[in-house]
């Protein structure tokens, strides 16, 4: 107890400049979201005006219908939504199975097949594009909601292999054993015992695809004209469009990845390797 | 009934070979013990038996029902795991009440027999309980609970007190002997502790290196260890083993400038195979400690004492051998001392050197 007094200033030195490191990436995050949302709700007045208050004067939902109700926002709020639904069903279907695998069975070629589907994300978007886009037109998948969801399960898919095998790898094998002795089928221990616990991990894989398929704009830009999902409409609009539109639109795709952080924290932490059980 | 034959067993793991060609039967209603010290293949054996391995070669009989290609749930086992493997999303109730949901038992009777299972692990307040909320020796009493549920006519233990602390280890063997004896159940235990083998098991198979060394009742695995393994593995402290030379054309043998006569067997068995040396085995309790030299008796200097409240533990160090001597506790035995040693002969055991089997 004597010597704690003694070791406190220095640590505590150390401690305030982690918080003060902290707070300032916090503050870089943060301060962007906070006056795209403000101004999300603010008058046109208030939008136009220099310098911009950091406070809301006067709350509306004017800027925002004015940018739902632009010409085919509705739509492509939709069709992103569509699209992520699709992403995301897909890429557990698929996602699932090989997490479970991995974390389970020990097959040939099992750290090559890792060290494979994490190399496909070292593969730039922008030079797969253009055979990209010929297969698409040749296979009649362009400008379609499934050929979007298509490349973003390509996208989502070797982080939802490893986080789902994180979670597998969590669930004991013991415990499955177990429930294969006391009478369970292999499918029944599954589903009575290591999908209930699995569960919370794989719906935070599954809230990953959701928004990485929901902010996606590079992809879904080439592959579409027409029936294009909202970054992709707002990557081409926004640079021409009034103030408003653009803070309303801003606002609309900053939300779900907000939402997806607050959700899956913990368990974004335990794929990063800590535990927190 | 429900007796457990093994025959002609092997598993390989790779190029390892955890489970060697064995062949053991385990009687209706039998408390078998596998013992064996860790990596000797006991786990693997069982999880043969309980369908969570599959065999390489030869068959797994329950009752007279051929199981080698049966999956677990159709072998009509119970197992209790070393990790106690208790689901944790389900209370102690769903727990121990699983095995029956799963065999279809009625409702009303599932709740019968959560209720008398837990009265009979004493954790009839702990139903409505999650896991995250027991300690671990209640755990592994709902993983008992759970596994005798299933009424099974097998029951597999896989070393399940090991992850309890000494104390209370202790206080659930005598209890799990006492609730055990009482079942009609047959049941395979495994454990690396020779004292939870000796103390619960109505037969005891060693293993080591993926076949049986010894099978038998608890005291003549004690009394009569099979190899120069045995011997060392089981009783604490461990069987002491001098070298002994072979003289007199095999009727006698020298051990520390003292001779012991052989038994006929013994001799016919040494002449048929010319040896010159044998083991000496001895018990640490079926050697007297003597103040004085006396017939049949060689020397040793001593070199730890050792009081253990019942007796003294003496380590002396006679000729080149290192040997523990148990002494009355009130003896006057003193570090540096000179001691002399008279085997009990009747105690005796002799050991091939070569074979490392008893002779």
């Amino acid at each position: 107890m004597k010597s704690k007094p003694k070791r406190s200033s220095s640590q505590l030195a150390k401690r305030g400049l982690i918080y003060l490191l902290a707070i300032s990436i916090a503050m870089f995050i943060l301060i962007p979201i906070y006056l795209i949302t403000m101004l999300a709700f603010s008058t046109n007045d208030v939008i136009y005006s220099y310098p911009k208050p950091l406070l809301p004067s006067e709350v509306t939902l004017d800027t925002v219908s004015f940018f739902l109700g632009a010409y085919r926002i509705i739509d492509s709020i939709k069709r992103s939504v569509l699209v992520a639904l699709i992403a995301l069903v897909i890429s557990l279907l698929i996602g699932a199975p090989a997490g479970y695998a991995l974390a389970r069975y020990i097959f040939p070629g099992k750290d090559s097949f890792r060290l494979l589907f994490l190399s496909t994300r070292a593969f730039p978007m922008v030079i797969l594009s253009i055979p990209l886009t010929v297969i698409y037109i040749n296979w009649g998948l362009d400008d379609t909601n499934l050929g979007v969801a298509l490349i973003h399960v390509a996208m989502a898919l070797p982080t939802a292999i490893l986080v789902t095998s994180s979670v597998f790898v969590g669930v004991s094998k013991e415990l499955e054993e177990a429930a294969l002795t006391l009478g369970c089928s292999r499918f029944e221990a599954f589903r009575r015992i290591v999908m209930p616990l699995a569960l919370p991990g794989l719906a935070a894989s599954s809230i990953f695809t959701f928004v990485l398929s929901w902010n996606e704009t590079f992809a879904a830009a080439i592959l579409t004209i027409n029936n294009r999902t909202l970054p992709a409409r707002l990557i081409v609009q926004l640079g021409g469009s009034p103030a408003p539109f653009k803070y309303a639109g801003g606002f609309f795709i900053l939300v779900p990845a907000v939402v997806f952080m607050l959700f899956v924290r913990r368990y974004l932490l335990s794929l990063w390797g800590i535990t927190l059980k | 009934m429900a007796e457990i034959k093994i025959i002609n067993v092997s598993k390989k793991f790779g190029k390892v070979t955890a489970v060697n060609n064995v062949t053991l039967t385990i009687y209706d209603e039998e408390f078998a013990v596998l013992l064996g010290p860790s990596g000797c293949g006991k786990t693997t054996l069982l999880r043969c038996i309980a369908g969570l391995e599959q065999v390489d070669e030869g068959r797994i009989y329950i009752g007279e029902k051929d199981v080698t290609d049966l999956t677990p749930r159709d072998r009509k086992i119970a197992m209790v795991f070393q990790n106690y493997a208790v689901f944790p999303h389900m209370t102690v109730f769903d727990n121990i009440g699983f095995g029956p949901r799963m065999h279809h038992v009625p409702k009303l009777e599932i709740k019968e027999r959560v209720v008398n299972t837990a009265e009979l692990l004493h954790i009839e307040d702990l139903l409505e309980r999650f896991p995250a909320q027991l300690s671990g020796g209640q755990r592994q009493r709902v993983a008992v609970a759970r596994a005798l549920a299933v009424q099974a006519k097998v029951l597999l233990m896989d070393e399940p007190l090991s992850n309890l602390d000494a104390l209370l280890r202790l206080e659930m063997r005598a209890e799990l002997k006492h609730l055990l004896d009482e079942l009609e159940t047959t049941l395979l235990y495994v454990t690396h502790d020779q004292v939870e083998a000796l103390s619960l098991g109505d037969r005891i198979a060693v293993m080591k290196a993926g076949i049986f060394q010894q099978i038998d009742i608890p005291m003549q695995v004690y009394d009569h260890p099979a190899t120069f393994f045995i011997g060392g593995f089981i009783g604490n402290p461990p069987m002491n083993f001098l070298h002994a030379r072979v003289i007199d054309s095999g009727t006698k043998v020298m051990v520390n400038e003292v001779e012991f006569k052989l038994q006929t067997r013994v001799t016919a068995y040494l002449k048929k195979k010319k040896q010159k040396n044998v083991w000496m085995g001895i018990r640490s309790e079926n050697i007297e400690p003597l103040h004085t030299q006396e017939k049949n008796a060689f020397h040793a200097s001593i070199l730890v004492v050792e009081p253990l409240g019942s007796h003294l533990l003496i380590t002396v160090k006679a000729g080149e051998a290192i040997l523990k001597v148990n002494a009355h506790p009130d003896s006057n035995f003193k570090t540096g001392q000179d001691i002399w040693l008279k085997p009990n002969a009747k105690k005796i055991r002799w050991v091939d050197k070569k074979t490392e089997k008893a002779l």
